[in-house]
């Protein structure tokens, strides 16, 4: 997929519509996400360490009995590690890989809160000026003096947590 | 009783004219304005005619005819449907969803009630066979007057199928009636229904009884039982049975026990079709029978038990006068009534050319309670699937309790635990037994296959199978079935060379392709094998290179450039055939059998042909592992990949570092250190242990640092996310509820096995 098309679908997207979000913070910076496709919020639990998979996909966790990967949006992001904190969090989200309904855990290093958003109010992420691969984010929203990422989870996942520069 | 109508048509003016017309000919009748409602007023009550419209709203006519086809009390029901057109197609279309015919608007109403398809010879034929399978089964289950009674009105039907009779509404209405005494039959199958029987007997005859009705009348007075001659007549019976019968569930004995309740009988079996014991199908019927049987029942009554089966087979049925000489000796065996399936009695049988001082007729019937079957049960796939998580789920809380009692005093609980392992790994292993299928089942689908291939390709094909008794998960044999068809393709039609150059290059004329399977430890072994050309390297390099695969000229080991055909989009045939050749096959082999955790090895040599394995996992759900821990993490091997286990000393250790191989027992193993492998960055414990693994030939020792024990594995797969993971074939819930990843013994091997040639090539 290139840049363009998915920023074309980025503004396409979006509707006057109110929708309920999760929203979260990674490194400072506060993340939301669609709050249909969050399937439960975890605390941080044992996690097994992947040998030889990718940084963004590093680990996987037992969910409810199933196995699971956990992925990191900061790397994605290309943001400074962190440590984990006693408000980390694993946010188990529900994502079309390859055609296949999957459940993916995504570190998050605080939830917030389960609120309205529009993402009628929100703009493409700017060509230049941002410090994170602008084809992950699929809209910014202003609110309350600070702004929320949108993350392109797909586009995320496609490039198996590449950025560019990396790939 | 009068015959109940449905009319289904969303314009009330035609719904009225229908009404008026037909309950003024004496028919019930019952309007529905669209298709749905047709459907559930269908669904309520059972319905003697449908004349439905096609056009109408919510559902429509085709769909309505096709939901009623499928309602249990509308079996056999004619639809007719109305149309204005008089299209062909649209009648074609309704006739494939299960209309018996069709009336174009406006229709008379007259015409309905003539048209009702009393002239349809199909649904006559509908009807007869209806009797008689209610006659057959009636008999079955001991409703014999419903039987008898049946038969009578099949009888009478089958005048009208011979065209002997016409079918009028007279007909009609006397076979309505008679199906409602027979649901009384059945309901109260030792009342007094003599006098209605006769009744209606008699309304059926008359409604038969056109041109020449002599026999229905003569059959409607007279008792089934005493229908034929009193003379006991010697008849010499004949009968063979398709070959595929015990799989539609028939049972010769049956029909033998039949024949021996009608008198003296003498069975002669003759098996002189059974093939030599290396082509015997275990389920297939080989034998005929030949039995002769003195009887005072007529032809009609020995025709009669052989009803159900008459369409497949072949009998002969001839009536012996006192003199005629004995049957003539065929090769026989003692016909034997207690055989419990055919494989028990097939078995002893190697040779066709039994002594005939077996030959022992049987005269008396066995006792039935001997002749229990092995009963099975069908049970839908899916049930099984689930029972298979259920124990999955089991496994892990057991190892969980396993894990809590290790830590307690509690003797109790500790024996209380391992009673539950031991249960949880005996219903583990009923569990896969159950699903277990011979790979013969995938097998035969291929001879088909081959018959299709020769056709296509022109070329001759023997396909030979062995170890189709091997037993393999249903699943994994499902999924195997469209990988081994492109094999199968493949080796036809890229392997094998014509007859021409066969002859030449001195070969039969003849191909063959063989399809074995084996078990080895934890693994089944697929492999197709042709006689054929082989693969030519060559032309793999030329189109490897052409296609940017590998670099011209690069040096690359044989295995590996045949691996190369396994690549997307590779295919060596020059033209795109039917068959295969279209660049696409081998890749989705690959696909496929990795997606089962399995393996594919390909050797080939030039000139006699090609063997591709497939080496597949017994099971995809539970298997057998051992538990190892590397620095933090825990992993499990696969039981039946692991030889050995040993502890290596530390002066071993510190002597082996640098090296990739040690010494064992004389021979030099070459070792992955799995801590560095997985970079792991802790300190190894003090003393290393070396698991061997195995695939088949080739041997690694994995270094571990601790070796924790036996552990019931149940496999979890790994996301997408982890596909370039290759060391890993999946992951598992450990006791605790932390996860544990599966190592693929077989990508360890070889890595192994490069380590080591490339130390060679250093040293």
């Amino acid at each position: 997929m290139s840049d363009l098309a998915l920023k074309t679908k980025a503004v396409h997207d979006t509707t006057a519509e109110k929708i309920e979000v999760l929203t979260f913070e990674i490194g400072g910076e506060t993340f939301a996400l669609e709050a249909a496709i969050v399937r439960e919020i975890l605390d941080l639990m044992p996690e097994a360490i992947v040998p030889g998979s990718r940084p963004f996909v590093n680990a996987v966790i037992n969910f409810r009995g199933k196995v699971i990967p956990l992925a990191d949006i900061r790397v994605a992001m290309g943001m400074p590690m962190t440590a984990t904190t006693i408000d980390s969090r694993i946010v188990v989200v529900e994502l079309d890989l390859d055609g296949t309904p999957s459940l993916v855990g995504l570190r998050a290093d605080r939830v917030n809160e389960v609120t309205s958003l529009s993402k009628a109010g929100g703009e493409p992420p700017p060509r230049v000026g941002l410090k994170w691969p602008p084809q992950f984010i699929e809209c910014l929203i202003h609110r309350e003096g600070t702004f929320v990422i949108f993350p392109d989870l797909e586009a995320i996942f496609a490039s198996k947590g590449h950025t560019r520069q990396q790939a | 009783m009068t015959a109940s109508i449905l009319t289904v048509d969303d314009s009330v003016s035609v719904r009225m004219t229908t009404r008026i017309a037909l309950t003024g000919a004496g028919y019930k009748v019952t309007e529905a304005v669209d298709g749905l409602d047709g459907l559930n007023k269908a669904r309520a009550t059972r319905f003697d005619l449908v004349v439905t419209d096609l056009n109408m709203p919510n559902m429509d006519g085709l769909r309505m005819i096709e939901e009623l086809r499928r309602l249990p009390n509308q079996i056999g029901v004619p639809i007719l449907f109305l149309t204005t057109e008089s299209d062909a197609t649209l009648k074609g279309r309704a006739k494939a969803a299960g209309a018996t015919g069709w009336l174009v608007k406006p229709f008379e109403p007259d015409q309905l009630i003539r048209e009702h398809r009393l002239d349809d010879r199909a649904l006559v034929d509908a009807v007869f066979r209806a009797l008689h399978t209610l006659k057959g089964s009636g008999a079955m289950f001991g409703f014999d007057r419903l039987a008898a009674f049946t038969h009578h009105c099949e009888t009478a039907f089958d005048r009208v199928r011979k065209g002997l009779a016409e079918a009028t509404p007279g007909l009609v209405s006397a076979v309505l009636e008679a199906r409602d005494h027979m649901r009384a039959l059945v309901e109260d199958p030792s009342g007094d229904h003599a006098a209605e029987e006769r009744y209606l007997l008699e309304r059926l005859e008359a409604a038969v009884s056109g041109a020449a009705a002599t026999s229905v009348a003569s059959i409607s007075e007279t008792p089934i039982k005493a229908a034929a001659s009193t003379m006991p007549t010697t008849w010499r019976i004949k009968f063979s049975l398709p070959e595929n019968s015990f799989v539609n569930g028939t049972n010769p004995l049956s029909f033998l026990d039949e024949l021996r309740a009608m008198g003296e009988c003498r069975v002669l079996l003759d098996k002189s079709a059974l093939p030599p014991l290396e082509k015997l199908e275990p389920t297939a019927l080989y034998f005929h029978w030949e039995v002769t049987l003195t009887t005072d029942r007529g032809r009609a009554d020995i025709e009669d038990v052989f009803l159900f089966v008459m369409d497949d087979m072949t009998l002969e049925i001839a009536a012996l006068s006192s003199d005629t000489p004995s049957v003539e000796v065929v090769p026989s065996v003692t016909e034997n009534a207690d055989m419990p399936t055919p494989v028990v009695t097939v078995a002893p049988l190697p040779e066709p050319s039994a002594p005939e001082a077996a030959t022992r007729p049987v005269t008396d019937a066995a006792d039935p309670k001997l002749r229990r079957k092995a009963e099975s049960v069908r049970v839908p796939a899916e049930r099984l699937d689930e029972l298979m998580d259920r124990v999955g789920e089991l496994v892990i809380v057991q190892s969980r309790l396993q894990q809590i009692a290790a830590n307690s005093a509690d003797i109790g609980l500790r024996t209380v635990s391992e009673e539950m392992e031991r249960l949880c790994s005996e219903l583990r292993v009923t569990m896969m037994v159950l699903r277990m299928v011979p790979v013969a089942t995938l097998f035969d689908r291929y001879r088909r296959l081959v018959h299709d291939l020769q056709r296509d390709t022109g070329k001759k094909i023997e396909l030979s199978t062995d170890g189709e008794s091997t037993e393999m998960d249903k699943t994994v044999i499902e999924r195997l079935a469209d990988p081994l068809v492109h094999l199968v393709r493949n080796a036809a039609d890229h392997g094998l060379e014509d007859g021409d150059a066969r002859r030449a290059s001195g070969k039969p004329e003849a191909g063959s392709i063989r399809l074995s399977a084996r078990q080895t430890g934890g693994e089944v072994i697929i492999s197709v094998t042709d006689d054929g050309r082989g693969i030519d390297r060559a032309r793999v390099r030329a189109k490897a290179e052409a296609a940017g695969l590998i670099q011209p000229g690069a040096t690359i080991a044989d295995q590996d450039l045949l691996q190369l055909i396994f690549q997307p989009g590779f295919s060596t045939a020059s033209s795109v055939t039917n068959l295969s050749g279209r660049g696409v096959g081998m890749d989705v082999v690959k696909k496929a059998i990795e997606s089962l955790h399995g393996s594919i090895d390909l050797t080939s040599r030039p000139g006699e042909g090609s063997t591709v394995s497939l080496r597949i996992p017994l099971t995809l759900a539970i298997i057998d592992g051992l538990l190892v821990r590397v620095g933090e993490g825990h992993y499990v091997i696969p039981l039946p990949a692991v030889e050995e286990c040993i502890e290596i000393s530390q002066e071993e250790d510190l002597r082996s570092r640098g090296r990739a191989f040690l010494s064992l027992r004389d021979t030099l193993v070459p070792f992955i250190r799995l801590r560095e492998l997985f970079a792991t960055g802790t300190k190894p414990d003090l003393y290393q242990k070396m698991v061997v693994v195995s695939t088949g030939e080739e041997r690694v020792g994995l270094i571990v640092d601790q070796i924790i024990g036996h552990h019931q594995t149940v496999i979890k797969s790994m996301s997408k996310l982890h596909d370039d993971v290759t060391t890993f074939s999946g992951a598992t819930i450990l006791g605790d509820g932390s996860v544990a990843l599966i190592l693929d013994v077989g990508n360890l091997v070889s890595l192994g096995q490069e380590q080591e040639a490339q130390l060679r090539a250093i040293a």
